[in-house]
């Protein structure tokens, strides 16, 4: 069974390609780009005006499954992530169990293997429970298959015991993810330290709760040697860091979200508690700084950090609400309206961003638009407007920061393994 | 009238607005001297106490205004545990709008508590203090009292003293200062302090016997040591030496000048006993004015003159 993708604007640097080109899919995997292929019998599929990439991963979602169930599944949180235009994700262990061991490794990826639309890749927990105290079997974990390791959700409080992981995990040629982010700074603060917080009356989170822990975990990595990729960076000063570290050659690597580089904590006056996200939202020029540092390289990826949570959950007062906002569905439309259209970024840069740079950093295999790869393909119609609505979302939550908000592209139609996920921007499977 | 359904925070007031409700209070506060305490203004209304906090001072005060103006009054005291139980803030909102009322006073332990209940409600509501955030009657109360007690706030300093980052008084009080012509300086260790004073439009000064001569109100905080992750400092004892007022810091004090405190107090820590009983300390006047105050906010946001005479 054969597809050929016709007439669309196909762009990846990793394989040297831009313009206007055919794709050929048989059997799963890219037969050939290139100018007026022909393919007798194959499925003649019109992109004209439509841009192929290779297929987009996101390296740090919340699958919720096992566990809660009634936020987000693998099944669900697969579809959302198709809808936005992911062919791949890697799942954070924060689940209940806690996904800190070989079996519960084995179980998402067979679980993904029933139920999932885009391959799905686990993130172990770095210490036994996320409790920050004992290392999980790390090990076992890689030979079922984890891709990384993260307490995500927490930072590691303790230097020591950080140092330790990466002195273990180092080996496995794995990254350790870090989420920084000092407790004992950080206190009750539900929103960032500063006029926001001291206007709306809510405790506030220092960038520093951030920025001493970024610090501390490059000197870790220095001294180790581990792999070190930075979760959700948030605050200028983290960016700085990051610059720094990287000119000195540092192994490290780090990602920002949607929500960081297109909201700021203006936005929040009105108590929203789908804006009640950890990091929190910061000031307007730590969100410019998250632009600038994606524009000149500092930052490697954009990852959702896709966080699921019930009506009930968020309908609770500003300060006992959970954090987080989903991201799958909404992350390709924002860069497109706020990044690609404004002329900031192209598509090469999207490419990079959202395909090759967090594949490599949590150590997904490679996708390309390049015969022999596998047929992971996200088409992007650039001209579709999206209006964001509550019932527009496929995922299982509807806590989106985005709501309301009208956007330009999405992606139209997206392959895994030469198989349709979505077509016209529906999810078909 | 006023025009904003809702008072949430002072920025729901103009100037001219808290002028008419001092102005207002005045005049209702005549009905609290007579015999029989209660005027039929706001007969067949029906105002809702919700309390999601414990505070017999602020919710008995809402509800002797709330009596006095011949409203039917509820008091509905919800548990924080509603949200164990699984019911959320909302539903609570909803449960209360079902009932249609047509003011709910809302005293909430977290902050923008009451501006979830106005999105789901049709009435007008109070913030009767929510979380560390505002408490805006009790801002009108002390405006109201420095009015009384020193004839104008155009032009007054006032030097507010400690808990400030904790304190939800401090998160109206500064506000309302600065809209009515007064200057706040806001006064204690740095450890006290919001993350930016100036947003809210305070001086701040870490010495209280570097400014109290300069000061025509000290208003003196209590410490919220529930509300600190930890102890801002190194101990009682320490505290009532640098920032507690006594006898000797109220006579560095211009001689108009008063003491005052929203309760409760910490005596021995903010306030020393002598100075909290001295003729100096309005702070029982200021208990007195919140009744006043409070039915002027309600008699002002539920229809003024619409349904009858002020008194
Ligand atoms: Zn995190």
């Amino acid at each position: 069974m054969a597809l050929l993708l016709k007439g669309g604007r196909v762009v990846d640097p990793a394989a040297g390609v831009d313009g206007v080109l055919d794709v050929l899919v048989e059997n799963g995997v890219i037969a050939g780009v290139g100018e007026d292929l022909e393919a007798p019998g194959a499925e003649v599929v019109d992109c004209a005006e439509k841009v192929l990439l290779p297929g987009l991963a996101d390296i740090h979602v919340h699958l919720r499954e096992p566990g809660q169930e009634y936020k987000e599944t693998i099944a669900s949180g697969t579809r959302a992530a198709a809808h936005g235009g992911f062919t791949a994700v890697a799942c954070m262990p924060n689940t209940a169990p806690v996904c800190d061991s070989g079996s519960t490794v084995r179980f998402v990826i067979e679980r993904a293997e029933e139920t999932g639309v885009v391959r799905v890749y686990p993130i172990g927990a770095v210490t036994a429970g996320q409790a920050g105290e004992q290392l999980a079997e790390v090990g076992d974990m890689v030979a079922e298959g984890a891709v990384a390791f993260s307490d995500d959700g927490h930072g590691i409080q303790s230097a020591g015991m950080t140092r330790v992981a990466m002195d273990y995990i180092k080996r496995f040629d794995v990254p350790l993810i870090a989420h920084c982010e000092d407790e004992s700074l950080a206190g009750g603060g539900v929103v960032n330290e500063g006029a926001v917080s001291t206007r709306m009356g809510l405790p506030g989170i220092p960038a520093e709760a951030e920025e001493t822990m970024v610090a501390r975990d490059i000197a870790l990595a220095e001294l180790t040697g581990c792999r070190l990729h930075l979760a959700h960076l948030s605050t200028a000063g983290s960016l700085e860091l990051v610059r720094r570290a990287k000119a000195r050659g540092v192994a490290v690597t780090c990602e920002v979200t949607p929500h960081h580089l297109f909201l700021d904590e203006d936005s929040l006056v009105t108590y929203d508690t789908d804006l009640k996200m950890n990091p929190p939202l910061r000031t307007p020029a730590d969100r410019e700084a998250m632009v600038e540092g994606l524009l000149d390289g500092t930052v490697d990826c954009i990852a959702t950090d896709h966080a699921p949570h019930a009506v009930h959950e968020k309908e609770l007062e500003f300060e006992l609400a959970p954090n987080g906002t989903t991201g799958l569905e909404t992350a390709l439309s924002l860069v497109n309206t706020h990044l690609v259209a404004t002329g900031k970024l192209d598509w090469a840069g999207v490419c990079r961003v959202m395909c090759h740079n967090p594949r490599s950093a949590a150590n997904l295999p490679e996708m390309r638009l390049e015969a022999g790869f596998p047929a992971d393909i996200t088409v992007v119609d650039p001209e579709a407007r999206v209006d964001v609505t509550p019932g527009w979302f496929v995922s299982r939550s509807r806590n989106s920061a985005f709501t309301g908000a009208s956007l330009l592209g999405r992606a139209s139609d997206v392959l895994v393994g030469g198989s349709w996920v979505v077509r016209k921007g529906k999810v078909v499977v | 009238m006023l025009s904003n359904r809702h008072i949430m925070t002072m920025d729901d007031l103009t100037s001219n607005e808290v002028t008419l409700i001092l102005d207002t209070a005045e005049s209702l506060a005549e009905v609290n001297q007579r015999r029989i305490k209660k005027v039929p203004t706001l007969r067949g209304r029906t105002i809702v106490n919700l309390f999601f906090e414990p505070s017999t001072r602020t919710r008995t005060s809402f509800e002797i205004a709330a009596k006095r103006l011949s409203a039917d009054g509820i008091n509905f005291t919800a548990s924080a545990s509603a949200t164990a139980k699984g019911e959320t803030l909302r539903d609570t909102a909803r449960t209360l709008a079902a009932m249609s009322c047509d003011l709910v006073v809302v005293r909430h332990k977290y902050a923008g508590a009451p501006q979830m209940l106005a999105e789901v409600m049709d009435c007008s509501v109070i913030n009767g203090g929510d979380g560390i955030h505002q408490h805006p009657t009790q801002a009108l109360l002390d405006l109201y009292t420095m009015r009384q007690s020193l004839g104008r706030l155009e032009g007054l300093r006032v030097g507010i003293v400690g808990d400030v980052c904790h304190s939800r008084v401090a998160g109206s009080l500064v506000p309302a200062l600065r809209m009515m012509g007064a200057t706040p300086v806001i006064i204690g260790p740095p450890t006290l302090m919001p993350a930016r004073p100036d947003v809210l439009g305070a001086e701040v000064c870490y010495d209280l016997d570097e400014v109290l001569p300069t000061l025509d109100v000290a208003y003196l905080l209590r410490v919220q040591f529930e509300r600190a992750t930890r102890m801002p400092f190194p101990s009682n004892r320490e505290y009532a030496m640098l920032y507690g007022m006594n006898a000797d810091r109220l006579a560095a004090m211009p001689s108009h000048a008063i003491v005052m405190h929203p309760g409760p107090m910490n005596r021995g820590v903010e306030i020393s006993a002598d100075v909290a009983d001295s003729p100096r300390s309005v702070i029982l006047g200021q208990v007195e004015s919140g009744v006043a105050v409070r039915m002027a906010a309600m008699y002002l946001l539920l229809g003024g003159a619409e349904s009858g005479a002020a008194a």
